[in-house]
């Protein structure tokens, strides 16, 4: 028997807190065409709206001039630092794996933001989010492999350096992603529970550091899941060596 | 003691040893590649930005350890299989 209740996504009372901890993905809102639709959805579709609007509405006046707005220089920044720690991660020409990278980076860096808002459980700290995107990276893995060397090339990493290798290395082509996933899942789920037992013993005051170093954590979690992402991807890397002009075609920098 | 009793003491006497262990193997970890990445940062300025950015992601990586004993600390507190299954038991 499934229990709704709308107010429950913005309203979770503390001495639940626990109990809502580990049944994030239980909290039924509503019903869409007969589906059940939990917290983690909701949240996700908000941290979606956010990013949406946010990308509609700073690309509304792009300006290669020398007076640009504050919001688009932010956004500059934020791409050309991507891109610079891309291309030195993948040793490769970073416009092939910004869009994953920087999807990944904003979509986990706004909904571990979010956590600021009370109440609010970013989609992050729930299993099912983090194994998602676990999930596009795993599959990402061997397209970019493919895309960079051909099939050869990308099975050819199984058998190496000896073909003993093989069963460790599917064993470690799973484990990468999925310890990937855990990872930031751990990370936001241990934000919540030491929030929620400062909570419980020392209100007010302590709870607002731990959310500060939660912003910070938050952050650095956002920047290691993608650039992980990339690391991974870029794996295998084209056959013949790039040169210099292939690997500054993508660079912002000039 | 009835066994729902043991069950839970055991349960979280063994959360937090594990919690705990855990924690000390990953701290040290953690300790000794920020030192290690902090010397080289010293060493060799130059490259302080490639050493941070992929001390960050080693950093990660270690720490991952950790997690993977909290995750499983998380289930044993909140959602016991045995528990539910003792329960089960005595309410039936």
């Amino acid at each position: 028997m499934i229990q709704y209740d709308v107010s429950k996504l913005f309203d979770i009372p503390l001495k639940d807190s626990t109990l809502a901890l580990q049944q994030y993905d239980k909290i039924y809102l509503f019903e869409l065409f007969g589906l059940p639709i939990n917290a983690t959805i909701v949240s996700t579709w908000i941290v979606m709206v956010i990013l949406v609007l946010i990308s509609y509405f700073a690309t509304r006046n792009l300006k290669a001039d020398v007076q640009v707005s504050k919001f688009q220089t932010l956004l500059e920044l934020m791409v050309t630092w991507l891109n610079g720690e891309v291309k030195e991660t993948s040793n490769d020409n970073p416009a092939k794996y910004m869009g994953l990278g920087l999807a990944l980076f904003l979509f986990v860096l706004v909904s571990n933001f979010m956590t600021i808002i009370p109440w609010f459980r970013p989609p992050t700290a729930s299993l099912s989010t983090t194994f998602a995107m676990g999930i596009i990276v795993f599959f990402a893995i061997p397209y970019f492999a493919i895309r960079n060397a051909g099939i050869k090339g990308y099975l050819k990493k199984f058998i190496q350096p000896t073909p003993f290798m093989l069963p460790m290395n599917i064993f470690s082509e799973f484990a990468s992603t999925f310890a990937m996933a855990l990872r930031l899942f751990g990370n936001m789920l241990s934000g919540i529970v030491f929030a929620a037992v400062l909570t419980t013993c020392l209100p007010f005051l302590l709870p607002i550091s731990m959310q500060v170093l939660g912003l910070l954590t938050g952050s650095i979690q956002a920047y290691i899941f993608a650039l992980l992402a990339v690391v991974y991807t870029s794996g295998v890397a084209p056959e013949q060596a790039s040169d210099l002009t292939d690997l500054n075609k993508g660079d912002l920098n000039g | 003691m009835d066994s729902l009793a043991l069950i839970g003491a055991l349960s979280a006497l063994g959360a937090c040893i594990g919690m705990g262990i855990g924690a000390i193997g990953s701290a040290i970890g953690e300790g000794n590649a920020a030192a290690a990445a902090l010397q080289g940062m010293a060493q060799q300025p130059d490259e302080a930005n490639r050493i941070r950015s992929t001390a960050f992601i080693l950093l990660a990586m270690i720490e991952t350890t950790a997690l993977y004993t909290l995750v499983v600390v998380m289930l044993v507190l909140y959602a016991n299989p045995f528990w539910d299954k003792a329960l089960d038991l005595v309410t039936k």
